[in-house]
């Protein structure tokens, strides 16, 4: 982390909490969850209540499909702790609902998801790489057969997850082994992003 | 289903206009990737376009400057939200567009 405030400027009560959190989970806490519990009340609280609601707010995406938009936006952002934490989201929700990950690596292949998810993740790849997109691009997507809101609710992932990978990046992340973000996936599934 | 708008909204307005270390328009100038001198100038776009590829110097050169890290934190929040911002706006734009020639 290469602001030292978010690995240890926390108040005692955090740090309190944080303590417990490597004791139950016997894992070091993740440096996402110490920047959005850095003066919460400026981005941690605010932006938390936006991931919520995109993730595991009302919707016809799965919780698994809406993960995986989150793994792929991150792999286009190349946001290797965003790849990893949230590969491991999807991979748990899938399971969880008898479904079967789709290969998102080494490069991603997009003919074995189904319609019409595959061309929302093409669209969300475009708008995240180029910055935008055009008619044309969500005349695709609505041809594949996404509704309005099913494109709507997938751009609210693209807005939480293009701010999170940039942050991750820019804060500079410690990218932990697979034990660390199995332990963080396992929360975000039972508990969400609140 | 899921409606961002609402809690988009209050996080915008409050890395903007609550309360800060760095100063309202220092935080705007960075949301919009606009008006920054240099080296937060930099550090800022670099959020915006290539976030990537930021290093310790980049975020060592807003300290030489003489931000304090949690001027550094702000900023930083408010280009990436600002990016974000841009394409999801984009984004709503097109599709509108798309549904309205239909």
């Amino acid at each position: 982390m290469r602001l030292q405030i978010l690995d240890n400027g926390h108040g005692f009560g955090t740090k309190a909490l944080f303590a417990i959190i490597r004791t139950v989970s016997r894992q070091p806490v993740l440096d996402v969850v110490k920047l959005v519990k850095y003066r919460s009340d400026f981005y941690g609280g605010p932006m938390s209540r936006v991931t919520e609601e995109a993730m595991r707010g009302p919707s016809t995406w799965s919780v698994g499909d809406r993960e995986l938009m989150a793994a792929f936006i991150a792999k286009t952002n190349q946001c290797e702790f965003c790849i990893k934490a949230h590969s491991a989201v999807a991979q748990a929700a899938y399971y969880r609902d008898g479904k079967e990950l789709p290969d998102l690596s080494p490069d991603f292949d997009k003919d074995a998801v189904e319609e019409p998810l595959r061309a929302t993740l093409l669209m969300l790849g475009k708008l995240t790489r180029e910055h935008v997109v055009n008619a044309d691009d969500m005349r695709a997507v609505l041809a594949a057969g996404a509704t309005r809101q099913q494109i709507e609710d997938a751009l609210a992932i693209c807005f939480s997850f293009n701010v999170i990978g940039r942050l991750a990046d820019a804060f500079g992340f410690f990218v932990p082994g697979p034990d660390a973000f199995e332990a963080g996936a396992k929360y975000l599934l039972a508990r969400g992003y609140r | 289903m899921s409606d961002i708008r609402q809690a988009r909204a209050a996080l915008v307005q409050r890395i903007l206009e609550g309360a800060g270390k760095a100063s309202p328009s220092e935080r705007r100038a960075a949301f919009d990737n606009s008006g920054l001198a240099e080296p937060l100038s930099a550090l800022a776009d670099k959020v915006a376009r290539r976030a990537c590829w930021i290093t310790d110097e980049d975020i060592n050169a807003a300290r030489g400057a003489g931000l304090s890290e949690d001027e550094i934190f702000e900023i930083v929040v408010c280009a990436a939200v600002g990016q974000a911002t841009r394409q999801y706006d984009a984004a709503l734009a097109a599709l509108g567009t798309a549904l309205g020639k239909e």
